[in-house]
């Protein structure tokens, strides 16, 4: 057995079957992943990363209806003030998701959009992931299961964030998402991803997003990924900007055996692209950042800050390219990655990357990959707190200071106390942050 | 309080401090006085715990235990307080995080019950508003972005929470401007009690002016080469460390 035979007995079940644009894409990503499969280390932008763990296995995806899922768990990820669409395991779960209040249209389940507006979804289907022809992305076009078409129309303001909720229930499970975010001319989104598991099994979630930002639109996208300590997660975050459009992007990585995360985007005249981000490898887990920005037209501005903490047998991977094109004058970008080693065992890969093709560019980027401050660990111990208690404060707080920039402050707490759960012995006090 | 007797201190193998002894009672403020490169700073750092230091020779009793077999915690803990010359920034943790942290540190090592949340905010903004700092001062990293004064100014805060026997400013007035330096100044007198001492380090006389000490110390090449009153700091203001260097040369 393999992808093609499993999903070919459950080929009912994959939406939009009836639209021949679709198939012709869905055929043509399967042929991609038959001949090529998941990425190699071969391949240059994943000579880090080896998912050769993910092709020995055969994930299945879940065959009817979505699973129950514990609601407690669900509760603890799910913020008070959002709209939320839920996925468990991949399929849209109806009654888990809050979506009363939001205005009609703008959001739908893709499945549901391929049946009721497949135009809306033809629009953006693969319009920006086609540009990233790896295994992954193949693999996601010909075996989506489900995912969110958010389409805010031109001028709307969505008031609330929409939270996305992945919940992996199953052992061996498979999830695989396309998510389409479409923001028209001068509205705005704010839109959170969350991925989480329940159990102690291994599963693997593959998802897909891309970003459609028109002229001066705005959107705040973060995203959280808090698999468990067997997961195996992909996510490819693609986006484009037109001219001042506004991307602002928080990518929080703390879970999952194995996990890569892409974040590209390309940017049009006077663009702006922020991009915060945090990875903890903790444990055994190898997580891996890939992003690319493409500054394709004059004035646009990037702002790219990153922090990694290895500890115990993790291993981290940032790579950060910018790539200026020959008429993006005026291009303004910055690029960071300051990373923290904390035992002999762990492992951090930064790679920054500047490509310039224009001369009047202002570029700058810097990397650092280092130990505890001691005289900073001298200085709590001075005030009465023991070493072990100020090297865990000082680790915290290297990466607290990137959670600290998410909003709204709902999130900013959620994302604290996965920190906090995630970091070795990490004796601070919640209630007095 | 403290009693330092004959230390010899170096750094790489250097000699720094070479044979102080040092004698602090209870309730007392000595000022240690003298040119850089004296020794004032490793002699604070000694103290406080810095590891970096090789200590070969000589003793320090602190309350009637070996202070330099005690780890820098357990020192803070039991009462010893260093004012950094340079204060370590530290983002991502809340000044009041690191205020909280301290004193319930303190307490938990006098058997002392965690202090109440609401009663911990009474009594930091009690001091804060003594040390003309505003309230969102708490709120911000520790020390993050905070200019020269306002650094000095969150030692003194701590100090002032964690109310310790013995308080060692290492050059907490350099960099003041006039305003700071008293706003320092009261900072320290008002913890001053039977209580509780001071040694003040410093390079300048200024600080002494509104912080009367008990006795003053001339420390050069790392050896306290005169004592004497409150007079003798006036005396190097107007004479300079020339002289003293001479003597120290002379003793050797």
């Amino acid at each position: 057995m393999n992808y093609a035979e499993q999903f070919r007995q459950l080929a009912p079940l994959l939406p939009g079957r009836h639209l021949d644009w679709l198939e012709a894409l869905r055929r043509a990503g399967e042929a991609r992943f038959a001949t090529g499969g998941f990425p190699s280390p071969r391949e240059e932008e994943w000579k880090y990363t080896n998912v050769a763990p993910i092709e020995k296995k055969l994930f299945k995806p879940a065959a009817g209806e979505s699973a129950r899922v514990d609601k407690a768990t669900l509760e603890r990820y799910r913020l008070p003030e959002a709209w939320s669409l839920v996925f468990v395991d991949g399929v849209y779960a109806k009654d888990r998701s809050i979506t009363a209040g939001l205005p009609e249209g703008v959001v739908l389940p893709l499945a549901e959009a391929l049946e009721r507006s497949p135009e809306q979804a033809e629009a953006f289907f693969h319009k920006i992931a086609a540009r990233e022809e790896h295994g992954f992305v193949a693999f996601t076009t010909a075996y989506f299961r489900d995912g969110a078409l958010i389409h805010v129309p031109a001028g709307l303001r969505l008031e609330k964030p929409l939270q996305i909720i992945h919940v992996a229930t199953r052992p061996d499970g498979l999830s695989v998402l396309r998510h389409l975010i479409a923001v028209e001319r001068n509205a705005e989104a704010r839109v959170i991803e969350t991925y989480i598991g329940t159990g102690s099994a291994s599963y693997l979630t593959a998802a897909v997003t891309e970003i459609h930002l028109d002229e001066n639109a705005g959107l705040e996208h973060i995203k959280l990924q808090i698999e468990t300590d067997k997961a195996y997660h992909f996510g490819g975050i693609y986006a484009e900007q037109a001219r001042s459009a506004r991307l602002r992007q928080h990518h929080a990585a703390f879970g999952g055996l194995l996990a890569r995360t892409e974040i590209h985007s390309e940017l049009g005249h006077g663009a702006e692209c922020e991009l915060d981000g945090l990875f903890l490898a903790t444990g055994r887990r190898h997580l891996d950042t890939h992003t690319l920005l493409r500054h394709r037209a004059p004035q646009a501005i990037s702002r790219e800050s990153y922090r990694g903490i290895a500890a115990g047998r993790g291993r981290g991977v940032f790579s950060g390219r910018i790539v200026v094109h020959q008429d993006a004058q005026k291009t303004d970008a910055e690029m960071s990655s300051r990373n923290l080693l904390l035992s002999e065992d762990a492992e951090i890969d930064s790679k920054p990357q500047l490509e310039i093709h224009a001369d009047d560019v202002k570029c700058a980027h810097g990397v650092t990959v280092g130990q505890l401050d001691s005289s900073a660990v001298f200085y709590l111990q001075s005030r009465g707190v023991d070493e072990l208690s100020a090297r865990n404060m000082l680790t915290f707080a290297f990466a607290n200071e990137m959670v600290e920039k998410i909003r709204p402050d709902s999130l900013k707490h959620q994302v604290q106390s996965a920190l906090l759960a995630a970091l070795p012995q990490a004796d601070i006090r919640e209630d007095w942050l | 309080m403290l009693n330092i007797e004959n230390l010899h201190v170096q750094v790489d193998s250097k000699p720094i401090l070479q044979g102080i002894s040092l004698d602090v009672q209870a309730g007392e403020v000595h000022a240690i006085m003298g040119p850089n490169g004296s020794g004032k700073s490793t002699l604070s750092h000694v103290l406080a715990g810095r590891s970096g230091y090789e200590v070969t020779g000589g003793r320090v009793t602190y309350k009637g235990q070996n202070l330099l077999d005690m780890k820098p915690e357990e020192r803070a803990r039991e009462g010893v307080f260093l004012a950094f010359q340079y204060p370590v920034e530290i983002p991502g943790v809340s000044n009041i995080y690191l205020l909280k942290a301290a004193l319930n540190a303190v307490r938990r090592h006098r058997g002392d019950s965690e202090v109440d949340a609401m009663d911990f905010l009474q009594l930091v903004r009690g001091k804060i508003k003594a040390l003309n700092l505003d309230e969102q001062f708490l709120y911000r990293g520790i020390n993050e972005g905070f200019s020269g004064g306002e650094k000095k100014r969150n030692e003194i805060l701590q100090m002032a929470v964690l109310e310790p026997s013995l308080c060692i400013l290492d050059e907490t007035d350099s960099g003041l401007d006039i305003d700071a330096l008293k706003i320092v100044a009261d900072g320290v007198n008002s913890l001053r009690s039977p209580e509780h001492s001071f040694i003040l380090v410093t390079h300048y006389q200024r600080l002494l002016n509104y912080i009367k000490p008990d006795v003053v110390h001339v420390l050069a090449q790392g050896r306290i080469v005169k004592s004497g009153g409150p007079e003798l700091a006036l005396e190097l203001e107007s004479k300079g460390y020339g002289w003293i260097d001479q003597s120290a040369a002379a003793s050797v």
